[in-house]
C-alpha cells in the first residue's frame, strides 16, 4: 500500500455523532412566509417589540440576494422546503428541572459526551442544551444566579429580562447585516442568553450544546452574551447532528458585548455532520458571529475548532471600539472528503491603542476546499493600532485545496500590521519518519496535525482541549481516539 | 548470532533496477560500512531495509533475526529494533521532540509487552541519554528538528537511537553536512552505543567517518552490487584512489 493510499485509509472514518434520537416532535410543515415568523413568535408568547423586529428582519431578508462571494459551491437552497421549527413534545412550557426532562434526551446528550447531570463529569461547566429549535435543559442556573449571573435559554430571557434583550439584541449584528443574519433575525427559535454583572468573574465555564435531530429542519439559534464592566466569562459551544442524505441549514447569530475592562472568551467546537465521502448530506453552516469590545481595555477572544459541516461560512469578528481593547481569533478548520470551509475573521479597529491577533490553521484533506478569509481594518481615529495575523494551511494528499484571502484596510498611518502565511503538506517524508520510529500511520497523522494546531488548541479551556484534540484526530483518522 | 542476512536482493524504482543482487551477512555486534559512489544504491538499500514505500523487491530475501523482514510494515520493523538514522531528518513543526521520543519509545515498549513509561520515568531516562550526544535539555522541548542546524539534527538522530536501543542501526550518511566538531560528537555518541548485541550499518560516501567509528568490515557498493569487501584499510585505499578503479575492475 502506498503512503497516499494509507493517508486515504486513515482519512476514511465514521462520524461518531450521527445517530438519530427517536422522539416525538412538534414540527412546523415546511414553508416560509410572514405567517411562519408570526407563528414562531406566537409559540413563544413573545412581547410585541420582538415580533416587530422579526417582521422587519423578514421583510428586509426578502429584498436580499444569497451572497456568492465565498469560495464555496452548493446547490441553491429552497427556503420553502425547510421546516423552521421543531421541538420535542412536552407537557409543560419552558425548560424544566432535569428530573422532568425526557430520559431519551438525557441519553442523547450522555451519548454525545455532554452529561447534563450536575453531579457528572463536567461538574465545573454549566450547560444549556438546545435540541432542534428549543432549549431542553439548562444546568446550574440557580447556582449562577447567586452571583447575579444570568444564563438561560433565549426564549426564557425574553420574558425574564426583556429590558436587556431590547437593549442589546441586534446591537452588534443588525438584522440588516447580511442575508443569513436577516433570516436568523426573522426566524430564530432559541439559543442562550448570558449576562455577567459588573465586577463578576463567572465561576464556571458556561456552555451551550446544539443538537439538530429532526429531518428537513433548519436550526436558527441566537446567542447573546454581555459582560458588564470588569466582568469575565468563558463560554463554549458544541454542535452535532445525525447523518442524513439531505443537507440541513444552520444559520446562527452570536452577539457578544464587552464593557469596560470586561473579558469574554468564546470557544466553539463545531462538529456538525459533514456529509459522506461523496459529499451527500451534511449541514450548511452559515453563521454570523460578532463581538463588540465597547468598553475601554475590554477583551474578546474567539477560539474555534471547526471539523464538521458540508459548508462552513463563518467569520467571528471583533469591533474594537473601546480604547486599549484587544481582540483575538484562534481557528482550526479541518475539511475532509467533499467539505468546503470559508472561514476567518474581521478585526475592526476603531479605538486608540487597540490590538488584535489572528492565528488561523486550515487543514484540508480528501477533495475538500479550505479557505481563510480575513479583514483587518484600521479606522482613521485608531491611533497605534496593532495587528498580527498568521494563517497556515496544511494539505493532506493532492486533491484538496487551501486558499487565503486576506484583506487589509488601513486609514491611520500609525498602524502596525503584520501578516504571515504558509502552506505545507503532510509529506511522505514526515509519515515515514514517524513510522520508522515505530508509530503507525494513525498516530503519526494525529501527532503531525495536533502539532500544526498547537497554538490554537492551547487556547481552549482545559475541560475541552482533550476532547477537541480527539475530535481532530477522529475527523482525520480511523482508529485513534 | 546472525542479525541480518541479505540474499540476492534486487529492488527497483519504477522499471529501473537499482539493487542488482546484494548479498550481505551481518552478525550481532559487528559494525559494517557500506561505501560507494553516488547512484550506487546506498540510500535505496537503507530505505528498503527500513521499509520505505516506493520500492519493488523483484528478487531475493532479507532475514532479520531469522524473520522475513520484507513482509513487515515500516513501523513493525522499527518496533522490532530496526532503526534508521536519516540522512535528512524531517521537521515536524509544533510536535515537541520529547513528545515524539516518548511516542516512539512507548510504541517499542508496547511491542515488547512492557507498560508505557510515565512522564517522570521517561524524563529521567531521556535526560540520562542527553550527555551521550552533548545535547541540552532545551532540545527536548523544541519542535522535532524545527530550526535545528545540520549538526543538531544528526545528534538528535543519535539521541533517538540511544533511547530506542535498536538491535540493528542503519546510519545513512550520518557524516554528511557535519563540521569536524559535530562529526566527533556524533561519532562518540555512536561509539558509546556499540555493543555485543547491536549491529551497526554505516552508509557513507567518505572515509573520514571511519576514522572515528572503526568498522569491522567495509563493503563497496557499485551499480547495485557489493563489488568488494575488506577491512578498514579498504576504505583508506578508496580515499586515495577514488571509486573509479572499483568500477573499472567491475567492468573488466
Amino acid at each position: 500500500m502506498s503512503e497516499q493510499e494509507q493517508i486515504n485509509e486513515v482519512l476514511a472514518t465514521d462520524y461518531q455523532a450521527g445517530f438519530v434520537t427517536d422522539i416525538e416532535s412538534d414540527t412546523f410543515p415546511p414553508g416560509l412566509s410572514e405567517e411562519t415568523v408570526r407563528k414562531i413568535s406566537r409559540m413563544k408568547d413573545e412581547p410585541e417589540f420582538l415580533l416587530e423586529w422579526r417582521l422587519k428582519a423578514y421583510h428586509h431578508w426578502l429584498t436580499l440576494e444569497t451572497p456568492e462571494w465565498a469560495h464555496v459551491n452548493y446547490p441553491e437552497i429552497d427556503y420553502q422546503a425547510i421546516s423552521y421549527y421543531s421541538a420535542p413534545k412536552k407537557k409543560t412550557d419552558g425548560p424544566k428541572s432535569l428530573d422532568e426532562v425526557d430520559p431519551e434526551l438525557l441519553r442523547t446528550y450522555e451519548k454525545l459526551g455532554v452529561p447534563l447531570d450536575e453531579r457528572a463529569r463536567l461538574a465545573g461547566v454549566a450547560v444549556d442544551a438546545v435540541f432542534d429549535s428549543v432549549s431542553v435543559a439548562n444546568t446550574f442556573q440557580d447556582k449562577l444566579a447567586e452571583d447575579g449571573i444570568i444564563f438561560m435559554p433565549f426564549s426564557k430571557a425574553v420574558h425574564a429580562h426583556p429590558e436587556l434583550i431590547k437593549k442589546y439584541l441586534g446591537s452588534v449584528v443588525s438584522y440588516k447585516d447580511n442575508f443569513y443574519a436577516a433570516l436568523n433575525s426573522a426566524l430564530f427559535s432559541d439559543g442562550s442568553f448570558v449576562y455577567i454583572p459588573k465586577g463578576t468573574r463567572c465561576p464556571m465555564e458556561l456552555s451551550t450544546y446544539f443538537r439538530i435531530n429532526a429531518a428537513n429542519t433548519g436550526q436558527f439559534e441566537r446567542t447573546l452574551i454581555i459582560a458588564d464592566d470588569d466582568a469575565y466569562v468563558s463560554y463554549l459551544e458544541g454542535c452535532t447532528a445525525p447523518m442524513r442524505d439531505e443537507n440541513q441549514l444552520h444559520a446562527a447569530v452570536v452577539e457578544l458585548v464587552a464593557h469596560d475592562r470586561a473579558e469574554i472568551k468564546y470557544s466553539t467546537v463545531q462538529n456538525w455532520y459533514p456529509g459522506d465521502e461523496n459529499g451527500v448530506g451534511g449541514i450548511f453552516n452559515f453563521v454570523t458571529k460578532r463581538a463588540a469590545c465597547r468598553g475601554v481595555s475590554s477583551k474578546v477572544s474567539w477560539t474555534q475548532v471547526e471539523t464538521g459541516s458540508a459548508i462552513t461560512w463563518k467569520y467571528p469578528s471583533i469591533i474594537l471600539q473601546g480604547d486599549n481593547s484587544t481582540g483575538e481569533f484562534y481557528s482550526v478548520a479541518v475539511t475532509n472528503n467533499m467539505q468546503q470551509a470559508d472561514t476567518g475573521t474581521k478585526m475592526i479597529h476603531l479605538g486608540k491603542n487597540t490590538s488584535s491577533t489572528i492565528i488561523s490553521k486550515g487543514i484540508a484533506a480528501g477533495r475538500s476546499q479550505n479557505s481563510y478569509r480575513g479583514l483587518v481594518r484600521v479606522g482613521p481615529n485608531a491611533e497605534n493600532a496593532r495587528n498580527y495575523t498568521e494563517c497556515d494551511s496544511l494539505l493532506m494528499g493532492d486533491q484538496c485545496g487551501a486558499h487565503t484571502f486576506p484583506y487589509i484596510e488601513v486609514k491611520n498611518p500609525t498602524a502596525q500590521i503584520e501578516h504571515e502565511a504558509s502552506t505545507s503538506k503532510i509529506s511522505e517524508d514526515q509519515l515515514f519518519y514517524c513510522k520508522q520510529r515505530g508509530l503507525d500511520a494513525d498516530d503519526a497523522v494525529s501527532m503531525i496535525v495536533n502539532g500544526f494546531c498547537k497554538e490554537v488548541m492551547r487556547q481552549l479551556p482545559m475541560e475541552f482541549a482533550v476532547e477537541a484534540q480527539n475530535l481532530l484526530s477522529l475527523s482525520l483518522e480511523g482508529s485513534v481516539g | 548470532m546472525k542479525m541480518l542476512e541479505i540474499k540476492n536482493l534486487h529492488a527497483s524504482v519504477g522499471d529501473k533496477e537499482i539493487l542488482r543482487g546484494i548479498n550481505l551477512t551481518i552478525n550481532a555486534g559487528e559494525v559494517h560500512a557500506i561505501m560507494g559512489p553516488n547512484g550506487a544504491g546506498k540510500s535505496t538499500l537503507s530505505n528498503v531495509l527500513a521499509g520505505r514505500d516506493g520500492y519493488t523487491i523483484t528478487q531475493g530475501e532479507v532475514l532479520y533475526k531469522g524473520e522475513n523482514l520484507l513482509e513487515l510494515a515500516a513501523e513493525e520493523r522499527a518496533q522490532r529494533g530496526v532503526f534508521l538514522a536519516f540522512q535528512y531528518p524531517v521537521e515536524i513543526p509544533g510536535v515537541s521532540n520529547i513528545y515524539l521520543l516518548k511516542a516512539a519509545l512507548n510504541a517499542v515498549r508496547k511491542y515488547q509487552g512492557l507498560d508505557e513509561l510515565d512522564a517522570i520515568d521517561f524524563l529521567s531516562l531521556v535526560r540520562s541519554k542527553l550527555d551521550l550526544v552533548k545535547m541540552d535539555e532545551q532540545f527536548l522541548h523544541r519542535g522535532v528538528n524545527e530550526g535545528f542546524s545540520g549538526g543538531e539534527k544528526k545528534r538528535n538522530e543519535i539521541l533517538q537511537m540511544a533511547l530506542l536501543e535498536p538491535s540493528l542501526a542503519i546510519l545513512d550518511e550520518t557524516d554528511s553536512g557535519l563540521d569536524i566538531d559535530a562529526l566527533k560528537t556524533v561519532s562518540e555518541g555512536v561509539n558509546g552505543l556499540r555493543s555485543a548485541d547491536r549491529s551497526i550499518v554505516m552508509i557513507t560516501h567518505y572515509q573520514r567517518l571511519l576514522d572515528y567509528i572503526e568498522p569491522d568490515f567495509v563493503h563497496v557498493l557499485s551499480d547495485g552490487k557489493i563489488v568488494k569487501t575488506g577491512d578498514k584499510e579498504l576504505a583508506k585505499e578508496l580515499e586515495k584512489t577514488g571509486y573509479s578503479w572499483v568500477q573499472q575492475g567491475q567492468a573488466e
